[in-house]
């Protein structure tokens, strides 16, 4: 195919050709940058929390009577009891919060006790013996809880933690050297230390904002009992009955006293709700660039097409001429095919250069990643692509030109 | 000659339905998609007391010293609440016109009919000066008094909703409500009032809020019972005594403070006086550092405690991209459009239409393309905002609403883009010879 030739003719429309070029860069920029916050979004959303969703439910239990702390602790002694016992239960513990949740506790955690800045920061989850098994989370060395070092204790009150089982990314944070089981590290202000007895496979922490990134599967477990307006129930299901746990288990709760409130809405939560509602930004992002992707894809060939179909009616005489002196259909089929390519060529290399830039400026703005070439290689092939697949159909219809349009006048 | 025009511009864009099509479309999504965002970029970015939010502020007090700072992100402000030490002393001082510390609570309510099961509110236990300060618009009543706030009295400021739920409706002033088990008699019912963002505790609520404000009871009352805080509680240290106690004796964080301020005389010496105190604090040895305080009000404050969501800002410069693509293929079309016609320019030239003349009648024929894209995006639009919520939180996409002035905005910016998008292409129409047009032909 001759190149030349197609300069020659695009001179004669210099402005449409800038303005489809400098649309496919445009079209390239955004949509880099839109499947890039896609991608980071799904990535987000993936991550393991750690827990056994498929079985796991939580219940928030508020105490309609918060007149006293020693009843509370016993009422929360007979719940668990009574979930444990359902048919459909395989254990229920209770706690403050729970992985995805967003709000709980966390606190600073210091190698030494004089140490003024944190060594990193941790999600606390107050557990029992039975927590580990409610969550669905093995232990990958030390022990569990047994259940007299479990104490019972008000939310404000400044207990030290003898023992804590902290999360695997958190042991390998502390003591990159390897074993953490029996080290100390100190998780309160009290400056008594906490000796680390067991690590747990992967756990998530409550916290979800962006800038906890870092934070985000350190988790430590303290055998603490939480006497305080509302508790977490964490409750797993036997095989295959999340369903019929979810619907027994306030019905027990109930039967064991009406003096609390479990919202009717969103007291009793699957885990599957739990995170649907914890990535909720994340999915309507997600899904928002997706559907500004398709937009903007759409209307830039739409434009393509509208522009190369002028293009062909205002040649048609041109196309009549070369047909005439011997061109095939096919030449003139590549003809628009190589113009459109060249077109596009240029404006995916000039939009390559604008998205860079572009995610750069986010980058400082509003703390984004640096985006992957791989990316902007994929956004360059959709939009060659789409350029080419635009720009068929009206040349096909340029090949369709008879030769006889030559004699014809305009 | 308008009329002419616009008569023109109907007849040729009749002529090719097809790519008006295309036009009218391209504008439709593009004014739709940034509209719809921006409604929502709007709703978040409000102000939501613009009457008077430049006299009110929020006083932070460097309560912690270097223990609080360091790690990520700090950028040497000091926390940003109140622990109850310093909260009490401001109060006490009372150096503003109006002023409340304030914690969130949230209690059980019991209705009094039998068979009803107790529910749970949210609120906040406030000073007297938190009504007047904050314009809460009352329904029935009033706020309580500065004597009833000394007396620790148990009174109760409840929303136009639970005033539905215990009351149906009616004034139910000097009735009585029984909150965590105690009685406490109502004195005001608001209208339904639902400020977003929660501008008066944006360190508990975080700015947007889904949570209901059902009650509020006087600040002291709600100490002395000991009703908890069900708000957020920071520490750097742990407090030294357990309860509720311990923590109103730490140095923990767990309150909201607002003043207001009428003018600029009256915030600077706030601020010196806050630092008056904190010096006062030095030596009495309480603090350890030099003063280090801040004293925002409430635009400043809601931007140091970035209220508006990134997700939010990303969203509108991604739909204004879009818009401009559009735009710029829309610039296109038009081109095509309007030079595919040379010969009938050529004509109206040489028949002695002026350049200004073809300017006209091409950007008329522009602006109608804007004006029927902008009607096809108010519809998007209407539609986008109404399934922004299926893809949005619900606390910020409840926000998002189609009120006139978006309305107009929409059709503006569509006629106004499109105009300028004709520019350029008008512009070479407009440059068109007569001459050569007519003879080619």
């Amino acid at each position: 195919m001759q190149i030349k030739p197609i300069l020659a003719a695009m001179r004669h429309h210099k402005a449409g050709a800038l303005l489809v070029g400098f649309q496919i860069a445009l079209t390239l920029a955004i949509i880099c940058n839109a499947l890039f916050i896609i991608q980071a979004r799904i990535a987000r959303v993936e991550r393991p929390s750690g827990v056994d969703e498929s079985r796991v439910f939580v219940i928030e239990n508020n105490w309609a009577d918060k007149s006293s702390y020693q009843t509370i602790g016993a009422q929360i002694g007979a719940d668990l009891i009574a979930l444990r016992q359902l048919g459909s239960v395989e254990d229920a513990s209770s706690t403050n919060s729970f992985p995805l949740h967003g709000a709980g506790w966390d606190n600073y955690v210091k190698m030494r006790p004089d140490q003024i800045h944190m060594t990193t920061d941790s999600s606390v989850y107050l557990s029992d013996d039975h927590t580990l098994n409610a969550l669905g989370v093995t232990l990958i060395a030390g022990r569990n809880f047994t259940a007299n070092e479990v104490q019972a204790a008000q939310l404000e009150e400044g207990k030290s933690w003898p023992v804590i089982i902290i999360s695997k990314d958190l042991a390998k944070l502390l003591f990159p050297g390897g074993d953490a089981v029996g080290k100390t590290i100190y998780v309160t202000n009290t400056n008594t230390p906490s000796t680390v007895i067991g690590v747990t496979d992967t756990l998530q922490s409550h916290m979800m904002d962006g800038d906890s990134g870092s934070f985000a599967y350190n988790a430590i477990l303290v055998p603490v009992r939480q006497l305080s307006s509302y508790v977490y129930y964490v409750v797993r299901a036997r095989p295959g009955q999340l369903a019929a746990a979810m619907r027994d288990a306030p019905k027990a709760l109930f039967a064991q006293s009406r003096m609390r409130i479990i919202d009717p809405k969103d007291g009793v939560m699957s885990f599957a709700q739990v995170r649907a509602k914890a990535y909720e930004r994340d999915y309507g992002m997600a899904i928002l660039m997706g559907i500004v992707s398709a937009v903007l894809l759409a209307i830039t060939a739409a434009g393509i097409v509208g522009l190369t179909s002028f293009w062909v009616g205002q040649r048609r005489r041109q196309i009549g001429i070369r047909r005439a002196l011997g061109a095939t259909r096919t030449d003139i089929l590549s003809y628009f095919l190589t113009e459109n390519m060249m077109i596009g060529v240029c404006g995916v290399v000039v939009g390559t250069l604008l998205a860079i830039g572009i995610n750069l400026w986010m980058v400082t703005r509003f703390a984004m990643a640096h985006l992957s070439i791989t990316y902007v290689l994929t956004a360059a092939i959709i939009l060659l692509l789409l350029g080419q697949g635009a720009v068929l159909a009206p040349a096909l219809r340029a090949s369709r030109v008879p030769p006889v349009e030559a004699t014809r006048p305009v | 000659m308008l009329g002419y025009y616009v008569d023109l511009a109907i007849r040729s864009l009749k002529r090719s339905p097809g790519l008006t099509l295309l036009m009218i479309l391209a504008v439709g999504f593009g004014v739709a998609a940034s509209m719809t965002t921006y409604s929502v970029f709007r709703a978040v970015s409000g102000d939501p007391i613009p009457w008077k939010s430049s006299q009110l502020y929020v006083p932070q007090i460097e309560m912690w010293g270097p223990k609080g700072h360091g790690g990520d992100g700090d950028n040497g402000d000091p926390p940003d609440a109140m622990d109850y030490t310093d909260a009490i002393a401001l109060m006490r001082d009372h150096r503003a016109k109006y002023q409340s510390a304030m914690y969130m609570i949230s209690p059980s309510l019991v209705p009094a009919q039998a068979g009803k099961h107790p529910i749970n509110v949210g609120g906040h236990a406030v000073y007297n000066e938190f009504f007047p300060m904050t314009d809460a618009p009352f329904q029935y009543g009033s706020g309580w008094s500065a004597a009833e706030d000394e007396q620790r009295a148990a009174v109760a400021v409840i929303s136009d909703k639970i005033n539905q739920k215990l009351f149906g409706g009616a004034n139910s002033v000097g009735k009585t409500i029984n909150v965590d088990s105690k009685d406490y008699r109502v004195v005001g019912v608001l209208k339904p009032w639902n400020p977003q963002p929660r501008f008066y505790d944006v360190s508990n609520t975080g700015g947007f809020t889904t949570n209901d404000e059902d009650l509020f009871i006087p600040f002291l009352r709600g100490i002395d019972v000991g009703m908890a805080n069900s708000g957020n509680t920071n520490c750097v240290e742990t407090p030294t005594q357990s309860g509720f106690k311990g923590l109103q004796e730490s140095s923990c964080i767990w309150m909201s403070y607002m003043v207001q301020l009428d003018d600029a005389s009256a915030a600077k010496a706030y601020k010196s006086y806050l630092d008056g105190y904190a010096q006062e604090q030095q030596h009495a040895g309480r603090f350890s550092w030099a003063p280090n305080n801040r004293l925002r009000n409430l635009p400043q404050w809601l931007d140091a405690e970035h209220v508006v969501p990134t997700d939010t800002e990303i969203s509108l410069l991604v739909a204004i991209g879009l818009l401009v693509v559009c735009l710029v293929n829309t610039a296109g079309l038009l081109l095509a459009k309007f030079l595919r016609r040379s010969n009938e320019i050529g004509v109206r030239r040489a028949l002695g239409a002026p350049r200004a003349a073809i300017y006209a009648q091409f950007l008329v024929e522009a602006a109608m393309v804007g004006f029927s894209g902008g009607v096809l995006g108010l519809l998007l639009t209407g539609i986008g905002i109404h399934s922004v919520s299926w893809v949005l939180p619900k606390d910020i996409a409840s926000l998002a609403r189609l009120d006139r002035p978006l309305l107009l905005l929409t059709l503006l910016v569509a006629v106004v883009a499109t105009v300028l998008a004709g520019v350029y292409p008008t512009f070479r129409a407009a440059r068109v010879q007569p001459a050569w047009q007519l003879k080619s032909n």
